[in-house]
C-alpha cells in the first residue's frame, strides 16, 4: 500500500486540473466560487445518476426481455 | 541527427519527402541525386545542398480541447470580474473612460483589452522583469513582489544572482564585460564621448561610421552598406523609401512588426503568402503579373518579396534557394531581413545566404541588425552601391534619425573583426561553431525528451510549445525558482492556442549550463505534463552522444 506514492499522484492530478482550468491563476475567492460550482454540478450529476440509472437499466432489461421473454412465458405455461 | 518520422511543415514539398527517405538510408550530404524532379531545367536536388528539416508537429486533439476549456473558464471569470468592476463591487485598477465619455463609442471593450485586463494581468509578473547586469549567459534579476495580484509591483531590494539566461538574443556571446575584450571600445569612448547630436545627413557621419560600413560590406561580400542607429527603424523607415504607391509587396504571414509597419507606411499594396510556403508565393506572383494593379490593370511598378532569415517566433529558416529561383523567374526583388540569422547561422556566421551556399548577389536588399549577434544596437542595409547611395539620400532614417553612437559602432567593429578573423585569433570561428554545437545538442535533447519543438534543426531560436494558458505562468515562475530565466510568449504575439516558451541558445552557454537547463526542463515537463510529442526518440540518449558524424563542421 504505497500511500505516499498515491498521495503524490493525487496531488499531481490536482495540479493538472488547476493548470488546465486556469484555476492556478485565480484569486482565492474566485477559486472558492469555481470549486463550489464544480462540486455542486458533480454532486448533482452523481445524485441524478444514483436515482435514475437503476430505474433506466431495469426498464431497458424489461424491454430486451420482451424479445426473448414471450417464449419464456410460453414455455412456462406449456410446462404447467 | 534527423528524426525520420518527423512531421515537416504541413505543406509537404515532394523533394523533402525524398530527402527524408534518403535520410533513413543514412545519406546526409546530397547534390543532384533526385531523379525526374526537374523544374526550369534545374534539377531540384541542387537547390538545397544540405538537408532542410523543419518540425511543426501538431499536438494531440485533447490538448486543443483542454486549451479551449482553459480559455473558456478564463473568459467566464473575465466577464464576472468586468461585471463586478462595472457595478462597483470591486475596485477599478484599469483604465476606464471618464463619466462624461460614457455615451461615446466605448474605448476598452474590444477583445484585446478584455484579454489584457483579465488574462494577461494574472500572469504579468513573468514579463518586463528588470535585470541589473550584462545579459550574458548568466545575469542578475531584481526581485519583485506584488501585493495585489500583479496590478502593482514593488522591489524588495534583493537581487537574484546568476540566473541562467535563456531569453536574451546573445547568439555569439558578445554581450560581455571582459576588460580586455572591450579595450578598443573604451578607447573610442574616451575619444568620441557618447553622443552624436546630429543626423547622418547633417553632421552625424563620423569616420567610425565609414569604417563600419566598409567592414560590413566586406563581411557580407557586397558592394556597399549603410548602418542605422536602431534595428526596428531600419526596416520601418527604409521600406517606404524603396517602394511606394503602385508597387506590390509580397510579405510572409509571420513577418516581424517592423516589416509590417514599413510596408504599411510605404503605401504600396500588400499581399500575404502563407508562412514559408513557396506554392502560395508562386500563385501570388503569377496573379500579380497576369492581372496587374487592381483597377487599372497596369503592370506593377515593382514587386518586392519581404522575408526574414530566421523567424523568431517559429524558429524556421526561410527557403532561400526556392525564393531566389522564383524571383528570377518572375522578375521580382527580394528583401531579406537577417535580424536573427546574421552571425547565428552559416559556416562562418555570414547568415542564411552562406547557410544555403548562395551568393549575396542573389538577394537585392540585405538587411540585418547588430542587436542580436553583435552585442550592440542598430541595423544595416547592404547591397549594390546604387541602392545604398539612393538610401543615403532618400531614407527617412538618414535624414531625421540620429546616427549610431561611436562606442557602439566600435563594439560592432571589434565583434565583426573577431568573426572574420582579422584580429589574428580564431575566436570568432570558435564562437560560431560553439553556437552550432549548442544548438544541435539542445534541440536534439529536447526532441528526445518528448517536447514539441518548432523550427529548423539549425536555428538557435527554440520555441517549446505550452498550449494552455495556465501553464504559461506556471512554467515561467517555476523556471525562475530553479534560477533559470525564460521568455514565455502568448497571445497576441502567437496564435491564441499556441503559446510557447522561447529559448535562445548562445555560444557563451557551457555544456553544464545547458545540462542544468535540460534537467530542469525534464523535471518540469513531467510535473506540468508538457511532453506531448508522439515522435520522441529512444530512452537511451547516451548512445547518441558521440557517435553522430559532424559533417558540416
Amino acid at each position: 500500500m504505497d500511500f505516499k506514492g498515491m498521495k503524490n499522484y493525487l496531488y499531481w492530478l490536482y495540479c493538472q486540473f488547476e493548470l488546465i482550468t486556469c484555476s492556478y491563476l485565480m484569486e482565492p475567492w474566485e477559486k472558492l466560487l469555481f470549486y463550489t460550482f464544480n462540486i455542486t454540478m458533480l454532486v448533482t450529476i452523481l445524485y441524478t445518476a444514483y436515482i435514475f440509472i437503476p430505474a433506466h437499466i431495469s426498464m431497458a432489461f424489461q424491454f430486451f426481455w420482451h424479445f426473448f421473454g414471450n417464449q419464456h412465458e410460453n414455455t412456462v405455461s406449456v410446462v404447467k | 541527427m534527423a528524426n525520420p518520422s518527423a512531421v515537416c511543415n504541413g505543406h509537404l514539398h515532394h523533394h523533402h519527402q525524398k530527402q527524408n527517405n534518403l535520410l533513413k538510408s543514412g545519406i546526409y550530404k546530397k547534390n543532384g541525386i533526385t531523379k525526374g524532379m526537374k523544374k526550369n531545367g534545374i534539377s531540384n536536388g541542387t537547390l538545397y545542398k544540405k538537408t532542410f528539416i523543419e518540425h511543426f508537429e501538431q499536438a494531440p486533439m485533447y490538448v486543443a480541447v483542454l486549451t479551449f476549456l482553459g480559455f473558456g473558464v478564463g473568459t467566464v471569470f473575465g466577464y464576472l470580474r468586468d461585471f463586478m468592476r462595472a457595478w462597483g463591487l470591486e475596485k477599478r485598477n484599469v483604465a476606464t473612460e471618464r463619466e462624461q465619455q460614457k455615451d461615446f463609442v466605448p474605448l476598452y471593450q474590444d477583445f484585446e483589452n478584455f484579454y489584457t485586463r483579465n488574462l494577461y494581468m494574472r500572469i504579468r509578473d513573468n514579463w518586463n522583469r528588470p535585470i541589473c547586469s550584462v545579459p550574458g549567459p548568466q545575469f542578475d534579476l531584481m526581485e519583485r513582489v506584488t501585493d495585489d495580484y500583479n496590478w502593482t509591483f514593488r522591489f524588495t531590494g534583493r537581487t537574484i544572482k546568476n540566473v541562467i539566461n535563456m531569453g536574451s538574443y546573445n547568439y555569439l556571446g558578445f554581450a560581455e564585460t571582459d576588460v580586455n575584450a572591450l579595450k578598443t571600445v573604451t578607447i573610442e569612448l574616451q575619444k568620441y564621448g557618447t553622443g552624436i547630436c546630429s543626423t547622418r545627413q547633417e553632421m552625424g557621419t563620423l569616420d567610425k561610421h565609414v569604417e563600419l560600413e566598409q567592414l560590413v560590406a566586406k563581411f557580407l561580400g557586397v558592394e556597399d552598406a549603410m548602418v542605422f542607429g536602431m534595428g526596428f527603424a531600419t526596416n520601418s523607415m527604409n521600406i517606404p523609401a524603396l517602394v511606394g504607391k503602385g508597387c506590390l509587396i509580397l510579405s510572409d504571414e509571420l513577418n516581424h512588426t517592423s516589416l509590417v509597419l514599413g510596408a504599411r507606411l510605404s503605401g504600396a499594396t500588400i499581399r500575404i503568402f502563407k508562412h514559408n510556403n513557396m506554392q502560395s508565393l508562386e500563385k501570388l506572383l503569377r496573379e500579380a503579373i497576369i492581372y496587374g494593379q487592381p483597377r487599372s490593370r497596369r503592370a506593377w511598378r515593382k514587386i518586392i518579396i519581404l522575408v526574414e532569415g530566421i523567424y523568431s517566433m517559429e524558429g524556421s529558416i526561410v527557403r532561400l534557394p526556392e525564393i531566389v529561383s522564383l524571383k528570377r523567374k518572375y522578375k521580382a526583388y527580394l528583401y531579406l531581413d537577417e535580424a536573427h540569422s546574421i552571425g547565428a547561422v552559416g559556416a562562418t556566421g555570414r547568415g542564411v545566404v552562406e547557410y544555403f551556399g548562395m551568393s549575396p548577389d542573389d538577394v537585392d536588399v540585405l538587411m540585418g541588425t547588430f542587436t542580436k549577434s553583435f552585442g550592440a544596437a542598430g541595423g544595416y542595409i547592404a547591397g549594390k552601391k546604387d541602392l545604398v547611395d539612393f538610401l543615403r539620400t532618400h531614407s527617412h532614417s538618414a535624414v531625421y534619425a540620429t546616427s549610431m553612437c561611436p562606442p557602439v559602432a566600435e563594439q560592432i567593429i571589434r565583434a565583426m573583426k573577431c568573426l572574420m578573423g582579422l584580429d589574428g585569433t580564431t575566436q570568432g570561428l570558435q564562437r560560431v561553431r560553439q553556437l552550432g554545437k549548442n544548438t544541435r545538442y539542445f534541440r536534439r535533447r529536447l526532441h528526445e525528451m518528448g517536447f514539441i519543438i518548432y523550427g529548423n534543426d539549425d536555428s538557435p531560436v527554440v520555441p517549446l510549445l505550452l498550449y494552455m494558458p495556465g501553464k504559461i505562468g506556471a512554467f515561467a515562475r517555476r523556471m525562475l525558482e530553479k534560477n533559470i530565466g525564460v521568455v514565455v510568449v502568448g497571445f497576441p504575439a502567437t496564435p491564441i492556442t499556441e503559446s510557447r516558451a522561447r529559448f535562445c541558445v548562445s555560444a557563451a552557454h557551457t555544456r553544464e549550463m545547458l545540462d542544468t537547463v535540460l534537467n530542469a526542463l525534464d523535471e518540469l515537463g513531467d510535473f506540468l505534463h508538457l511532453k506531448y510529442s508522439r515522435y520522441s526518440k529512444s530512452s537511451h540518449p547516451e548512445l547518441y552522444e558521440e557517435t553522430r558524424l559532424e559533417l558540416e563542421d
